[in-house]
């Protein structure tokens, strides 16, 4: 009974027995107390996980194991939890944000206080229990768990549409999902397995490593299907064009610390769900469409940096921004699997330069996963902060500007943000966006031009993200003239200014040494891709006849 | 001799029911109307019988000597018995009691001081709860159809049990009509099958329809499809299937409350008892199968989208739970049609079904404990009723929410597990359209759920609108029903057992399976 053995399940399930207790007091001030305090718990445990995370050992760690329910006599599903390099990181960042926006709350959730932390706290139970499933059934449990407390958080605590925002979040969400469980009974049906540890992955409870679905014919129909089912539930979650119109709905009328969550967290489910299933189960019928899911890729980052452009509500700008940066990761994704032609007749040195090009995609794309995180969890709280103790008015007209002059404590903090989002160097968001482009360049230099196209046009995201951070942002809101109304207005407060350091140094800090995170990235990155390379190396020889006649 | 007995002891449960029923009725004449003792009498009753089905139940089949009250003559079997005890039919027997018997709990304090006839309301709940058995058994066409209208002449009486009230009048009589045609019209298809196989006993049809030489049954068309879907109709009207659920609203809407519960649970399960032993034994021939589960694949189709799309509008949630178990019964088609799956945990399709129903019934009977709650209180059913439930009663808002949640198929809860295995079921049988379509049907259902649910947590309470006070006896349905809610979602694999062993009971007596499987 050592702590490792029992770390992920005591982090995931540690806020359950906290909403036990909250569900037990009857002040509100004491909730609010124990809430905060109880959820510091299972973030210094995801803090002591990934100090005590081995970066150089393979495989899974932390695991546990024990079978759940029995079904017959070969196979069954199981209890199993663990984690990798992608995991780590982003069960950190789910505790981190937790208490911030527990704390955030706290300060400004006078209504329902007991329902609220409660919910607050199965939340937390879903998002920490999609991270460490090693079990498809679990997965998809935890999966939907979320999305019963966010209903309710945007629908008793939001803005003005809320019941419209929480049932379409709702329903947008389970649409996907629902889709995906037909599509995890179809994978179960072909490979007689629920594990999550297929292919070349290594776990000390599922050896040999349960074999990837569809692996005689990895485009047919019944995997492409499968694979839909899987892919469109992602894409909605994470979400990318043309899934996305839940997320400005959902964003804009959610409380702050919901918003925080939300972004935070909630989207990388999506993309997390892209990297521990789709990527391992589906490499065939992923590189298969990888242009078309490049080209919602490129669309989601240049129509999301435009759309947020146009907005004029503050909120709603880091919405949209959303979408855009979510963009990159599928970019990132994406690139690691397309086929490219010269890898086939190449030396050895492109395929070298392939390979480390197909990995930093993937290295980018969690990277963006944590650094949006951090990045949109404070811009959120920024946000939060003007609006819903302040000023109460989020438009960039009425709020600017010369903001930074009348509270200079809040324009510099907001500056960093601001800045990390539109991908400054130094900052987080430009080393996963850096690592991102790296990679589809590399991949589709060698030999597929519509990826190349695609990858060419989502440059012109970044622009995009320029303009209206600096436009809108920076030059509206922080500098130019100051806006008289608002003169008078009180600064952030010391624990305002506490609640929002961790993410601003964080920024700094994979900014400058990415390293720090990317060394826990990359190990598992590797062997993501060598996984998918089982399959992915396997069809060439079938698409070589259809490459044939043309040679001649 | 030995054989009456042993037949006799297989019964017990419903000589139990039946006995008991006599007691309460005399009872009741004897106390004037009081209500001393009759729930006691009422439960008890419940009680035993539910004691001799478990007892019964590891003796497992009993259909090796032909079933109960069998014809022998020197020894050989000539004509199998009319009912069956074996572990489908104590499965069936354990959901019709258990079903009774909460709706009965729950339905205590709303029905005093609503009517002066307890004692004959609950009698009439003993007679449904026999007549579900007869159908859980019932292995002759005779009996089926004798069981089937014992259970509809004793829903009409309790439908219509408020005689003060128009609308209970109205809804016992709408009822009454519809089921009497239903009832005509299956007879008449009884009788198409019985001049076709030449007899009423559903093995010895078995026999029948699988014999390749009987001309009758070769010509599909003529005489077999026919009889089918008169038979289906008859069993849709029980279970409330589309195009035959035009009654369900109606009578749901008018009934006393417990009774609109025990409506959607009780004669749904039997009529799915009497369907899935009909259909999996009786009906099963590889020239026959792929026919029917074509049809009952567009039943299924049909009644989850209607069931789902006529549930967006209503206003009240009597209908609207009405339409909800409208729904529900396509799904459990959904399982049906998949016949010849064996999913995960050699779950076949009869098992997905059998495992469903047994989620449906803890989900719905529990829904409708707090509905009846509500009801008892307001006097109104309407979803604006539930305006800020949640500070006028917190338990039941969030017991609201947990069962509707699970009816929606979200985990981990009962309801997940039942879509889980019939859609499991479906996809194996590569009826994907069926499986999708259930499954966006069920987000459908989510839109109308959870405008419940706003209701209760994001609408304000009316002004002036005092707590209401939950009777011991409902919050112990809805503490139980929440109870077994969670359990069959979190540790479902007990009830996968109980599932698969009471399908095995029907499998036993069919075709095999396998063969039927390989002929399409």
């Amino acid at each position: 009974m050592s702590l490792a053995s029992n770390i992920l399940t005591l982090i995931t399930f540690l806020p359950l027995v906290g909403m036990a207790i909250v569900m037990l007091l009857r002040d509100d001030r004491p909730i609010k107390q124990m809430a905060i305090y109880w959820s510091l718990l299972p973030l210094a445990l995801s803090a002591y996980l990934w100090y005590a995370y081995d970066t150089s050992a393979a495989g899974f760690q932390f695991e546990q194991f024990a079978p759940w329910i029995s079904l017959g006599s070969n196979y069954g599903i199981n209890y199993h939890v663990g984690v990798d390099g992608f995991s780590v990181p982003l069960i950190f960042l789910t505790c981190l944000l937790t208490t911030i926006s527990l704390w955030y709350s706290a300060g400004v959730i006078e209504t329902r206080v007991k329902e609220y932390f409660a919910l607050f706290m199965l939340l937390q139970v879903g998002m920490l229990g999609v991270f460490v499933s090693l079990d498809l059934f679990m997965f998809y449990v935890f999966f939907e768990i979320g999305l019963v407390p966010m209903y309710f958080l945007i629908g008793i605590w939001g803005g003005p549409r809320r019941e419209y925002a929480a049932i379409k979040f709702f329903l947008y969400t389970l649409a996907g999902s629902v889709l995906m469980l037909l599509a995890l009974i179809s994978v179960v049906f072909n490979t007689q397995s629920f594990s999550l540890v297929r292919g070349d992955m290594i776990s000390q409870f599922v050896s040999p490593a349960a074999p990837i679905p569809f692996l005689s014919n990895p485009t047919g129909t019944a995997a492409m299907l499968a694979f839909l089912g899987f892919l469109v539930a992602m894409l909605i979650k994470m979400p990318s064009f043309p899934f996305h119109t839940w997320l400005p709905d959902a964003h804009v009328e959610a409380p702050t610390a919901g918003s925080v969550i939300l972004a935070g967290v909630l989207l990388k489910l999506g993309t997390f769900g892209l990297v521990r299933v789709v990527m391992p189960l589906f490499p065939g019928a992923f590189r298969s469409l990888a242009v078309p899911i490049g080209f919602l890729a490129f669309t989601s980052i240049v129509y999301g940096a435009m759309v947020a452009m146009a907005q004029w509500d503050f909120k709603k700008l880091i919405a949209y921004s959303s979408v855009n940066h979510m963009g990159y990761v599928l970019l990132g994704l994406t690139a690691s699997v397309v086929a490219v032609s010269s890898a086939k007749d190449g030396d050895a040195q492109t395929a070298a330069n392939i390979l480390q090009a197909r990995q930093a995609g993937i290295d980018g794309a969690v990277l963006q996963m944590y650094a949006h995180g951090i990045i949109t969890g404070a811009l959120f709280l920024l946000v939060g902060m003007i609006y819903d103790t302040r000023t109460h008015e989020r438009d960039f007209r009425k709020l600017g500007g010369g903001l930074w002059r009348t509270v200079p404590r809040y324009g510099t903090f907001l500056i960093v943000a601001a800045f990390a989002s539109l991908g400054l160097p130094s900052l987080a968001g430009f080393v996963a966006e850096f690592l991102v482009f790296n990679g589809a360049f590399g991949v589709a230099l060698n030999g597929n031009l519509p990826f190349l196209i695609l990858t060419g046009l989502s440059v012109l995201g970044i622009v995009f993200t320029a303009a209206f951070i600096l436009w809108k942002v920076i030059q509206m809101l922080l500098l130019g003239p100051q806006n008289e109304k608002w003169i008078g207005t009180p600064d952030l407060k010391r624990n305002e200014m506490l609640m929002l350091l961790p993410l601003i140094v964080y920024m700094i800090l994979y900014g400058v040494y990415p390293r720090w995170i990317l060394d826990t990235i990359h190990p598992t990155t590797a062997s993501l891709v060598t996984t998918m390379d089982t399959v992915l190396n396997a069809p060439v020889a079938a698409e070589a006849p259809a490459a044939e006649p043309a040679a001649p | 001799m030995s054989n009456l007995s042993a037949s006799l002891v297989q019964f017990s449960p419903e000589l139990i029911l039946v006995i008991g029923a006599a007691v309460l009725l005399t009872v009741d004449l004897v106390s004037n109307g009081r209500e001393a003792g009759q729930n006691a009498i009422g439960l008890g009753t419940i009680l035993l019988a539910l004691v001799a089905t478990f007892w019964l139940w590891p003796g497992g089949l009993f259909t090796a000597d032909g079933g109960l009250f069998a014809t022998y003559i020197d020894g050989a079997l000539v004509r199998p018995g009319a009912f069956v005890s074996d572990g489908f039919t104590h499965f069936f027997r354990m959901i019709s009691l258990v079903s009774t018997g909460l709706v009965w709990v729950s339905g205590v304090t709303f029905m005093r001081g609503r009517t002066p006839f307890r004692g004959e309301f609950g009698a009439f709940l003993l007679f449904c709860a026999t007549a579900m058995n007869l159908m859980a058994g019932a292995n002759d066409l005779i009996l089926v159809l004798v069981a089937i209208e014992f259970l509809s002449i004793t829903s009409y009486v309790l439908t219509g049990f408020l005689r003060e009230n128009a609308r209970s009048n109205e809804a016992g009589l709408k009822y009454f009509l519809y089921g009497s045609i239903t009832s005509a019209a299956m007879i008449f298809g009884l009788t198409y099958l019985f001049g076709a196989t030449g007899t009423t006993s559903l093995p010895l049809i078995a026999e029948a329809v699988r014999s390749p030489d009987n001309l009758l049954i070769k010509d599909l068309s003529g005489v077999i499809i026919p009889s089918l879907l008169l038979v289906l109709a008859g069993l849709g009207f029980k279970i409330a299937l589309v195009p035959f659920h035009q009654w369900a609203p109606d009578a749901y809407e008018g009934a006393p409350t417990p009774v609109t519960s025990f409506l959607s649970v009780g004669p749904k399960a039997a009529g799915m008892a009497v369907l899935l032993r009909m259909f999996f034994s009786a009906f099963d021939a590889p020239l026959l199968t792929p026919h029917w589960i074509g049809l009952i694949g567009l039943l299924a189709g049909a009644t989850m989208i209607l069931g789902n799309l006529a549930a967006l509008g209503q206003t009240d949630i009597k209908r609207l739970m009405a339409y909800s178990s409208i729904a529900q019964a396509g799904y459990m088609l959904v399982g049906v049609a998949s016949f010849g799956a064996t999913t995960m945990g050699n779950l076949t399709a009869l098992g997905t079904v059998v495992l469903y129903i047994l989620a449906y019934i803890f989900t719905n009977i529990g829904l409708f404990a707090c509905i009846i709650a509500v009801d008892h209180a307001t006097g109104d059913s309407r979803v604006d009723a539930y305006d800020g439930l949640m500070r006028r009663a917190p338990l039941l808002a969030v017991a609201m929410v947990v069962f509707f949640l699970s009816l929606v198929g979200v985990p981990p809860l009962a309801g997940f597990i039942g879509k889980f295995a019939v859609f499991s079921a479906a996809v194996t049988t590569n009826h994907t359209t069926l499986a999708v379509l259930g499954v966006l049907t069920g987000v459908i259902a989510a839109v109308y759920y959870f405008r419940v649910v706003r209701a209760m947590f994001f609408r304000p309470a009316p002004d002036g609108a005092a707590p209401i006070r939950i009777s011991p006896s409902a919050s112990f349905v809805i503490w139980a029903c929440l109870a077994m809610t969670i359990l069959i979602g979190v540790l479902p694999g007990t009830f996968v057992r109980v599932a698969r062993d009471a399908a095995a009971a029907v499998h036993a007596t069919g075709a095999d399976a396998a063969a039927v499987d390989a002929g399409h």
